[in-house]
């Protein structure tokens, strides 16, 4: 079986995303979609530190310290891009007026219920930043995972065992053995990675799934 | 005559008592106010409770505040990061308190402080472990958690220009919690790279109005 490469993932995420759509993209594996996004689609990025219409990194030696995305790095403004207060930055969230906001995740579960915020770890000093607000926030809630752990467990589960950060709100997972909607505690299959059958991922997942 | 404008930091940060909550700017290292940090360390208070998006990054501005050893509590969304050495060692030893916060939620019980809501009820965090203990309610068929606003005795704040006013204008993604910090503090005091004369900045495109703001600092040499 061939698994899609991480920017393979991002590819297929970033295709899902419609012309003029408002969007977040969370720490780690979604910052990659940036890379696939036709600008002439007219996608704008939210910042949660309070940037609209972000955009790439800028040139070396033309880094701006107050010009930053949420994971802390040097970014750039498009043309027609604004900067807000952090109050607005998360009534965009709240509010619902994002379309889409893509997350990484530790676990999914069937129903939507999203962990990615803490391990629970005795020893780990929790941070949470505003994955619980995008979570509840965005129309819909993409995530962009591995769909299993380093030991070979899935991440698509019954029931979170980590720390939640929201209870139903993941829409699409995005893996690099298949995307799956999230319906109503129904497991569609959208896309499976070439040479894996249905079967074969409902026993790597351990769930009942069907195709969409 | 009204005049905001202090002489420098030291006049800029007097009067902050031992046991103050104090509520500072920035996202990580943008909006970070590091000279009246300075001038806080240097004035001596002690016993404070920080809040903060953050919880300092290397070591300087707030960590340099919580290595100094002044800091008892910090109210914040994101404490943990590649470069925040100074809190770790101080949550792992049990020398500071954290109450962590989900960003938006901080942002909100910041404004609503300023706007002089009692309380709220947020979807944020509804079902998780940041939300245990709190009161919950179903409001046309969705769960809300019940969050009470963060008032702070004085706010410090980093801001591009300044009228003697006290009217403010932010520098690009530096902006993030000044406004709402502004409003929630009883003393905000603002360093900025420029004093402006009145006037000068635009009606239309004034960001915090002066009302927000107690004291107004400029500092030296700052060429961002």
């Amino acid at each position: 079986m061939k698994r899609f490469s991480k920017d393979e993932i991002a590819q297929k995420v970033a295709s899902d995303i419609a012309p003029g759509a408002y969007v977040n993209l969370g720490i780690g594996l979604p910052t990659l979609v940036a890379n696939h996004l036709d600008p002439s689609k007219e996608v704008l990025l939210h910042s949660e530190n309070g940037i609209l219409g972000m955009g790439p990194a800028p040139r070396p030696g033309e880094e701006d310290d107050d010009l930053i995305n949420a994971g802390k790095q040097p970014v750039t403004l498009l043309t027609g891009g604004a900067y807000f207060h952090h109050a607005d930055s998360f009534a965009m969230m709240r509010g619902g007026h994002l379309d889409i906001c893509v997350l990484g995740a530790f676990q999914v579960s069937r129903h939507g219920d999203l962990a990615n915020w803490h391990t629970g770890a005795p020893d780990a000093i929790p941070a949470v930043g505003g994955a619980m607000d995008l979570a509840i926030g965005a129309k819909r809630v993409f995530v962009m995972m591995e769909l299993q752990t380093k030991t070979g467990e899935s991440k698509l589960v019954e029931r979170c065992t980590y720390p939640l950060t929201g209870v139903g709100c993941v829409s699409r997972v995005y893996t690099d053995l298949a995307v799956i909607d999230v319906d109503a505690g129904a497991l569609r299959v959208r896309e499976m990675a070439e040479g894996i059958s249905l079967p074969e991922l409902e026993r790597i997942v351990g769930l009942s799934l069907t195709a969409a | 005559m009204v005049d905001k404008i202090y002489p420098g930091l030291d006049a800029a940060v007097a009067g902050i008592s031992d046991g103050a909550t104090i509520m500072i700017g920035g996202f990580g290292n943008a909006g970070m106010p590091r000279e009246l940090i300075d001038a806080v360390i240097a004035q001596g208070a002690t016993d404070l409770t920080i809040v903060n998006n953050n919880a300092g990054n290397g070591d300087t501005g707030l960590a340099a505040l919580l290595a100094a050893g002044r800091v008892k509590k910090i109210i914040c969304s994101f404490p943990r990061q590649t470069d925040s050495h100074v809190f770790d060692g101080l949550y792992r030893s049990g020398k500071i308190e954290l109450e962590l916060t989900p960003q938006g939620n901080l942002a909100e019980r910041i404004r609503a402080a300023g706007a002089g809501i009692g309380a709220f009820f947020t979807p944020t965090g509804y079902g998780t472990q940041l939300a245990e203990g709190k009161e919950t309610r179903v409001i046309n068929g969705r769960h809300y958690v019940l969050e009470y606003p963060i008032h702070a005795d004085y706010a410090l704040i980093k801001a591009e220009k300044a009228d003697r006013w006290g009217n403010l204008v932010y520098r690009k993604a530096a902006r993030n919690f000044g406004p709402i910090m502004a409003m929630a503090a009883t003393c905000s005091i603002v360093q900025v790279s420029k004093v402006v004369d009145l006037g000068e900045l635009d009606a239309e495109a004034i960001v915090t109005p002066g009302i927000f703001v107690q004291r107004v600092v400029q500092i030296a040499g700052e060429c961002s």
